[in-house]
């Protein structure tokens, strides 16, 4: 596939790990962003390459992972409504509730169905007027343009059936937040790719400086990714704290215009709680007034009265900021495992708990790998 | 009803979320296999079903001349009933015949057992009979016997099929999934992915173009030439649900093995690839229904690899990596960057992601 | 997050008054949104995420990056053999 088959070249990424080991003189700690990063360094075997000086720690960039348990759990209850069809991207779907998850409702007979695009749900909505049709609208703000779109055409095209339960997570103020717990160091920021293709990376600037942390906004395959930690740890030996874009083809430092007021239309900046990690002020998007009709957290009022549980054993905030690796927690591999997640990190594809299932069991395995490291 | 081992289950985690079945218990992965090893193995226990093949090995007494039967059973919940490159009734054929194949027996007869759902108009029925019959011919198997069953309207996704095959084990044939041995090469008979992607393209809300189809093919033709050329082959397995890494991980853990193999090394069809990239899935863990995995002692590897190419269903054939005994029962991916990744059974239904 | 694949534009239309086309992503042609990237013209390339285009695929810099990544690897060649590669 052109413009994806050149990035995974392995001769190219094997350059660009023996530039970073030239390059670096003293331990790093960096933090990619997004989920789609760290299954992509997980899934290539990237991280086995880095130097033993450099330390990867995979950031909050799962959405599936820090949708608030609330807001799983208000899901789970319209999904058992027989007058709702409940409509979700594939990533949800086993993602443990207080209760269960979406996957049991649709076990017991709920209409559960997995859709590509918010777009399709809308078709849903349209083909069974008899019906609700509710959509989980999670995501980064990579996701925000579709689901704000499938909102406003619902809008201009008179689908009242539609509801959207919102769940956005916005990435700057979260890194922030990050950036100011004392438990978390972090030396550099691989800045997630899509996400600033959407909202570019103006907004790094200040970050950058204030935390004086260099920032590279960072593709997702294994040359891009390691082109980005090259880049970061050059400046990091260089003591500089810039933003630079290691990521053109796709990213502009303004983004993409259209999208961003598409989103300022139908939604608007709201305190988010992060799963495992509490809430974040300013780093979610609820639907405005004008879309009231639209969301189905007041549609559907009964949402309110969920009351939630987590599993005492799940520590997958941790793992989240950074604080702890998976295999730190005492319920990894035994309680927890991809097959019972405890939390939502080990559901995910993603997730830092589901990657390290299987690095974790092929490092107990390999012993004279890590003596090496 | 209780004597049923289920604190034998993988954990009692709080949120084990499954007291009814889901379809995840269908899909080939890690769940189906701790259903059928906690639940259906423990009532069951027979020296054998133990060996969990994909048809059993019958020694018939010695009154009988000793043959070696195969027998095999399987049945086909597919929706839709049509798809990109065949329909239920060529893969009911289909995949009986290879069950049969892939313990290297020679398919004698098939039956077929339908379940009709009430409604289901009469020419789709006659144009999958067509279908079967058709697919019979063309895997040199004869229709034995069958059964028709109708449910009630709303029971049944229009048509499921359940078959039951009969093959003869030549003398010499000795192929089991515990066979693999360190050195072994691991081969797979062409691209890989391409009845799953084919589903997905006509599945509702997930339906793309593409000139994928499904693979289904009868592969006793495939393995009889295998085995002509190389009659010490180790294992012989079929990538259905749960795909490559399935098998894989189901051959590892019954020799009590290690599996390297190289992703470069393993064909996949651009376009399936494509696919593959836009719903997020992984080639690996997509189903197939005309490809086999075969572990092959390491001196035959040109000999069983040639025999293959020659062949219709084996044109693509290729190494893609080796037993070994380190890490046993783990699956590991030698990556195009030079990293190594465990390759897991996977854990049930694959979904397309966005994340 | 945000599983974002490459593709190439090959019609283009509207639908319910939003922009739509169809994508190649080689081999395999699903509908997009176009909404987004509103001056695209076919035969362009799109970055698509969940059924929409968030972003056209600048294919200028695409090559320069390979170009000056090349470039890198020709003068890796030059240096001497060290420890700590892989």
């Amino acid at each position: 596939m052109k413009f994806l088959d050149e990035r995974r070249d392995g001769a190219l990424a094997r350059r660009l790990l023996d530039a970073i080991a030239r390059t670096v003189t003293r331990r790093w700690r960096l933090m990619e962003i997004c989920g789609g990063q760290t299954h992509s360094i997980l899934k290539s075997g990237l991280d086995q390459l880095l130097p033993a000086q450099i330390e990867l720690i995979h950031g909050p960039g799962c959405p599936v992972c820090v949708t608030a348990l609330e807001l799983v759990d208000k899901a789970v209850g319209l999904a058992a409504r027989p007058d709702v069809i409940f409509t979700s991207y594939g990533d949800m779907l086993r993602v443990p509730g207080s209760r269960g998850d979406l996957f049991s409702v649709k076990a017991s007979g709920g209409d559960v169905r997995i859709v590509y695009s918010p777009l399709d749900a809308l078709k849903i909505a349209r083909a069974n007027p008899d019906k609700s049709v509710v959509f989980f609208g999670i995501g980064f703000e990579t996701t925000a343009p579709a689901n704000a779109m499938a909102v406003l055409q619902a809008k201009d095209q008179g689908v009242a059936n539609f509801a959207m339960l919102v769940s956005h997570v916005t990435v700057p103020p979260a890194i922030a937040a990050l950036l100011g717990a004392p438990e978390v160091r972090v030396d550099g920021l691989l800045a997630a790719g899509h996400v600033c293709a959407v909202m570019g990376y103006w907004e790094y600037a200040l970050l950058a400086e204030n935390y004086h942390i260099p920032v590279v906004v960072t593709g997702f395959e294994p040359v891009d990714i390691a082109r980005g930690v090259l880049m970061c740890v050059r400046q990091l030996e260089e003591g500089r704290a810039e933003v630079e874009n290691a990521y053109e083809q796709v990213v502009t430092r303004a983004g993409n215009r259209p999208a961003q007021a598409v989103i300022n239309r139908v939604f608007e900046p709201c305190d988010r709680a992060w799963r495992g990690i509490g809430v974040i002020p300013h780093s979610g998007y609820r639907l405005r007034e004008a879309f009231a009709a639209w969301d189905a957290e007041r549609r559907f009022p009964e949402t309110q009265a969920v009351t939630t549980q987590e599993s005492g054993l799940c520590m997958s905030g941790l793992v989240l900021q950074g604080v702890k690796k998976p295999m730190e927690c005492p319920a990894f591999g035994k309680e927890c495992s991809p097959q019972s997640p405890l939390g939502a990190t080990m559901v995910s594809s993603e997730g830092a708990c589901a990657a390290y299932w299987h690095y974790g069991r092929q490092a107990a395995s390999a012993p004279e790998r890590e003596a090496t490291r | 009803m209780s004597n049923l081992a289920l604190n034998g289950w993988a954990c009692p985690a709080p949120l084990q979320n499954y007291p009814t079945i889901v379809m995840g218990h269908g899909s080939g992965g890690k769940m189906m296999a701790d259903l059928i090893a906690h639940l259906f193995a423990p009532q069951f226990h027979n020296e054998v079903l133990s060996r969990l093949g994909d048809s059993a090995i019958i020694d018939l007494p010695a009154e009988t001349g000793s043959l070696k039967l195969a027998f095999t059973t399987d049945s086909f919940v597919i929706s839709p009933l049509f798809f990109p490159g065949g329909d239920i009734g060529e893969l009911a054929v289909n995949g009986t015949v290879n069950d049969l194949a892939m313990s290297g027996a020679r398919s004698i007869c098939l039956s077929a057992g339908f379940i009709l759902e009430e409604g289901l108009p009469m020419e789709t029925l006659g144009l999958i009979a067509q279908s079967m019959a058709a697919a019979c011919r063309a895997a040199g198997v004869t229709l034995a016997a069958g059964d028709t069953k109708v449910v009630d309207h709303g029971h049944g996704d229009g048509l499921y099929i359940n078959t039951a095959g009969l093959g003869i084990v030549p003398d010499g044939i000795a192929i089991a999934p515990q066979n693999a041995r360190p050195g072994d090469s691991v081969i797979v008979s062409g691209t890989l992915g391409d009845h799953g992607i084919a589903i997905l393209s006509v599945r509702e809300g997930l339906a793309f173009e593409s000139e994928i189809a499904s693979d289904t093919a009868p592969l006793n033709g495939l393995v009889s030439a295998m085995l002509a050329a190389a009659p010490g082959i180790h294992c012989l397995r079929d990538a259905t649900r749960g795909g490559l890494a399935a098998v894989l991980n189901e051959l590892a853990a019954a020799s009590g093995v290690g599996i390297d193999f190289n992703e470069e090394k393993v064909p996949v069809r651009p376009a399936t690839q494509a696919a593959c990239e836009m719903l997020g899935l992984d080639p690996f863990y997509v189903a197939n229904e005309g490809k086999l995995v075969a572990i092959a002692p390491e001196i035959a590897t040109e000999t069983v690899l040639d025999a293959m190419r020659r062949h219709p269903y084996g044109r693509d054939a290729a190494l893609i990596g080796h037993v070994v005994a380190e890490h046993p029962a783990l699956v590991v991916n030698h990556t195009r960057i030079g990293g190594t990744r465990i390759v897991d059974l996977p854990l049930g239904e694959l979904l397309p992601r966005i994340c | 997050m945000c599983l974002g694949i490459p593709g190439r534009v090959i019609d283009i239309y509207e639908r319910d008054g939003l922009l739509m086309g169809r994508v190649d992503f080689g081999g395999v042609i699903k509908e997009a949104c176009l909404a987004y990237v509103p001056e695209i013209k076919i035969g362009e390339h799109v970055l698509i995420h969940v059924g929409f285009a968030i972003s056209q695929i600048d294919e200028i810099e695409a090559q320069k990056t390979l170009d000056m990544l090349g470039e890198m690897e020709m003068l890796a060649d030059e240096l001497p053999n060290r420890q700590g590669a892989p």
